[in-house]
């Protein structure tokens, strides 16, 4: 076992290379220039906005500036923002708890709606309670949480006035009024998040179960006259979650890694809004050490849900 | 004769002569009602009178918080390190000036005792130097006392290549000496009309010797100050993340008194500019949001029975069509747009002066811009001394087609026109931005009435405005035929400006297209009135040299201007902000305050 991961975790080092030579590339032959908003200053002639791109190694040839990037990153030097002249891995580290606290509580929310609908669901097929969770789960992620990220806003905020749609990382109260706080402004992006995550794997889970359920097995432990809720539990959802912890196991870097659309629309300081004002901005270091990051969560979370198959399943060995 | 004493009075009143409350009584005396006399007073160039106390609160703080939001954070808070306004706006909360520009575009003394004139000594004849006098008894947020050395420390630091100012042309060519601990003098190289530009607005603050000491030059990014800030403005730092969140708090010891009002200040980063719109104006749930750039028929919506209003000022930033005086489809030495070449089509006046009768600005304003626009012909809107009254606008899809008819260009079989075997053929190129694809739009179906083909090109912000010598689609490479943008106004005088179509100034592959004057247009007579006009130290000599660079502009037809761009904020109805055209939101945060 232990020598399983340690080889797998030999084998992401040359494919963690590969991921940060590609990304590397593609972002420095994007277009364009961190200090683009210089250009019609008229305060600041061209010569200044030139001198800058030449100060932080922007006009070295690219391969340069790769192996630069990788050896700093080999001392565990994240590299340095050109937007903000600070750390990369304090900009990082700063942004970290806003994306795992909305994020983390939308997939908490994603789970606990979709395994009791889903195995709900696949036990009575094509009941009305069936019908109806299906129903809404298609419209649930037929609809971008772009669209609905606005029409909760609408409704919630501008029309009823019951819940705020900035999200502030500073809220002015101390004990239990700080906790309802946070709570009352992460309701929005929780939901928008939460809901459309928990539509696509309620439809898993169902038809995960589904394909156990109609097994020999579970049939040979109803015969024995076990209850139905053991049977389900015990017999038929034990091997129906394998598929399912691969797919949790595959959004878990998505935790840390963030919502882009989400965080945008309710102003979350989270990492994905850092990903994509960094990308608008062309700054380089910190959408390298983003897009890196997530890249090692990845494999890693990979690794991990190998290994739980293992323990869910002992049939499957680890060599 | 009404006329000439009328001006002449105006005139009086602007330098102080006669008080406002005398002008409008003459004014009475002759039949005329107060509010048009005050008109009378604005459209002279006189502000509107302001409340007889415009800073009413009568004790520093209890204003509660100031809640500010902007829906592009500030990423950094060194003054001198900001690249784009949003930074210049949240260092400013903390660091200052001597001084500041206010609504109007006259100087407004913070850190200075005073504005230095000639009158006082601060000024000389020669335009050579100028002293300012530092207020007695401001400190930092640490402490310590704010002196003279600072400025000069400040104008070492920014000055050294190493340091990687942005703000580094500002100080140029000058030298800054401390006469005494409360005195500066700035020593210019040449003749400088325009002597207000160091140590005044955004670029202007300045920061403690005793903090970036030890981190001028190369170390200047490891400075800890560079991200919590130390400076002498009305608020103290609290807490800063980059392009989420800036807070601060009152500082008790500020040296203008009865301010700040505010208890706290934050400033939210973020999102977009509609939904900050939203939570301002709809949900009050921040009190000012920065830079609407957003259809003025959205912001009526929002503001039926809101809690908030839009608030405009009056600078000088233009959105204006350029044209290129070179042929962008014919390489030279590796360059396309090169000065060997001539436009094939462009180089022809007539041609350029059809295309500017073909900018329907009226529909442009109306269908986009509204109150946030105004329209003009000049491509220089302010301040108003330097306004010039002789140019005027048309739209006429009839003129355009007998000014080309008798340049010869005449329809061909496919509706498009032509002479010498050349078509008339645009591509019009723009970054990508709503206002400017409908304008592209109004501008194309004017075009083809007259049977001009325009191909329409949108290039993404970061890269059309980026100095990347690799890339084709920058607005100062100008591979296209036209473009269009908006250049901003950063400061009331045009001197920098004006300069940028000089003739040493076109950009090219040998000064890796950094030369500012992207038209490539070169005219004698313009580069003379600039050279004159940049050492005329008499002010209306020098107003008239630029009224003539802007007339010749228009009449060569360099530019089209498309619309005089006013900035426009979201507020809530309770607060009053203090907002210059001329300077940036923040620039006087200290006389903010929120009414009844």
């Amino acid at each position: 076992m232990s020598q399983y991961v340690l080889r797998r975790l030999l084998i992401a080092i040359p494919s963690l290379l590969g991921i940060s030579a590609v990304l590397f590339f593609v972002l420095a032959l994007a277009p364009g220039d961190p200090f683009s908003e210089l250009a019609t200053n008229p305060n600041v002639p061209p010569e200044v906005q030139a001198a800058l791109r030449a100060r932080f190694g922007l006009d070295d040839p690219i391969y340069l500036r790769y192996l630069h990037w990788l050896s700093a990153m080999a001392h565990g030097d994240w590299g340095f923002s050109f937007v903000s002249r600070m750390d990369v891995d304090r900009l990082i580290l700063q942004r970290l708890p806003a994306t795992l606290y909305v994020i983390g509580s939308a997939q908490v929310l994603a789970l606990l709606i979709a395994i009791p609908v889903g195995v709900y669901a696949a036990t009575k097929p094509y009941s009305l309670f069936d019908q109806i969770a299906n129903t809404l789960a298609f419209i649930g992620f037929s609809l971008p949480t772009f669209f609905t990220g606005l029409l909760f806003i609408l409704i919630f905020s501008v029309t009823l006035d019951w819940l705020p749609f900035v999200y502030t990382t500073d809220i002015k109260a101390t004990g239990i009024r700080w906790v309802l706080e946070m709570i009352r402004q992460a309701i929005m992006p929780v939901a928008v998040l939460g809901l459309f995550q928990a539509a696509s794997m309620t439809r898993f889970v169902r038809s995960a179960m589904l394909d156990v359920i109609r097994l020999d097995y579970v049939t040979t432990a109803r015969a024995k006259g076990l209850g139905q809720a053991k049977v389900i539990v015990k017999h038929v959802m034990r091997n129906a979650m394998i598929p399912v912890v691969t797919l949790i196991a595959l959004q878990m870097p998505a935790v840390f890694g963030g919502a882009i659309v989400t965080e945008q629309i309710f102003r979350i300081p989270g990492i994905g809004s850092l990903l994509i004002s960094s990308i608008l901005s062309n700054d380089t270091p910190v959408v390298m050490a983003v897009t890196f990051v997530f890249a090692c969560l990845v494999v890693l979370f990979n690794l991990i849900a190998d290994v739980l198959y293992g323990w869910l399943d002992p049939r499957i060995s680890l060599r | 004769m009404l006329d000439k004493e009328l001006r002449s009075m105006i005139g009086k009143v602007k330098d102080g002569r006669m008080d406002r409350r005398a002008f409008i009584q003459r004014l009475a005396a002759v039949g005329l009602t107060a509010p048009l006399a005050n008109q009378i007073l604005a459209i002279g160039g006189v502000a509107m009178a302001q409340s007889p106390s415009p800073y009413p609160p009568t004790k520093r703080g209890g204003g509660g918080p100031l809640k500010l939001l902007w829906w592009q954070g500030p990423t950094l808070l060194n003054p001198h390190f900001a690249t784009g306004t949003k930074d210049q706006d949240g260092s400013r909360l903390f660091y200052e000036p001597l001084a500041s520009w206010d609504v109007d575009g006259h100087l407004n003394p913070i850190l200075a005792a005073e504005i230095p004139s000639i009158k006082n000594g601060g000024l000389t004849a020669d335009g050579k130097s100028v002293t300012w006098k530092i207020k007695p008894g401001v400190k930092w947020h640490d402490g310590k006392p704010l002196t003279a050395d600072d400025f000069v420390f400040t104008w070492a630091y920014v000055s050294d290549p190493a340091t990687a100012a942005v703000s580094i042309s500002t100080y140029a060519d000058m030298t800054v000496e401390k006469v005494d601990d409360l005195t500066i003098r700035i020593l210019f190289k040449n003749p400088t009309p325009f002597w207000a530009n160091a140590f005044v607005g955004a670029y202007g603050c300045v920061i403690p010797k005793h903090l970036f000491a030890d981190y001028k030059g190369s170390k200047s990014r490891e400075a800890p100050a560079n991200l919590a800030p130390v400076g002498t403005g009305p608020y103290k730092f609290v807490e800063f993340k980059p392009g989420d969140l800036i807070r601060g708090e009152l500082n008790p010891d500020y040296h203008m008194p009865n301010r700040p009002h505010f208890d706290t200040i934050e400033m939210k980063g973020g999102g977009d500019a509609v939904s900050a719109a939203r939570a301002v104006i709809q949900t009050g749930e921040f009190d000012f949001a920065w830079n609407m750039q957003v259809e003025d028929e959205v912001l009526l919506r929002l503001e039926k029975g809101g809690k908030g209003k839009t608030t405009y000022a009056v600078g000088g930033d233009i959105e204006f069509i350029a044209i290129n005086f070179t042929d962008p489809n014919t390489e030279v030495d590796g360059e396309r747009s090169s000065m060997k070449t001539k436009h094939p089509i462009l180089s022809d006046l007539a041609v350029r002066q059809a295309l500017a009768l073909l900018v329907d600005r009226e529909s442009v304003k109306k269908a986009i811009y509204g109150r946030a626009g105004r329209t003009t012909a000049n491509y220089l809107n302010g301040p108003d001394d330097f306004v010039s009254k002789n140019t005027k606008w048309e739209f006429s899809v009839d003129k355009a087609i007998a000014l080309l008819e008798k340049a010869g260009w005449k329809a061909g079989a496919d509706g498009i026109r032509e002479k010498d075997g050349k078509k008339l053929k645009f591509v019009y190129q723009t970054s990508i931005n709503g206002p400017r694809q409908k304008t592209q739009a109004i501008v194309k179906q004017a075009c083809q009435k007259a049977g001009i083909d325009v191909e329409l090109k949108s290039v993404v912000a970061s890269v059309f405005f980026s100095s990347d010598v690799a890339n084709p689609d920058t607005y100062s490479k100008f591979y296209t035929d036209i473009e269009e943008f908006q250049i901003p106004m950063t400061q009331p005088d045009p001197a920098l400006h004006m300069k940028r179509y000089t003739s040493s100034q076109i950009a090219s592959k040998d000064n890796k297209w950094q030369g500012q004057n992207f038209p490539r247009w070169v005219n004698k007579d313009y580069d003379a009135a600039i050279e004159a006009a940049e050492t005329e130290t008499d002010p209306v000599k020098r107003a008239a040299l630029y009224i003539k660079c802007n007339d010749m502009l228009w009449q060569e037809t360099v530019f089209i201007p498309v619309m005089h761009r006013l900035t426009v904020d979201a507020c809530a109805t309770t607060l009053q902000p203090v907002v210059s055209g001329w300077a940036n939101r923040t620039d006087n945060i200290q006389d903010w305050y929120r009414g009844a």
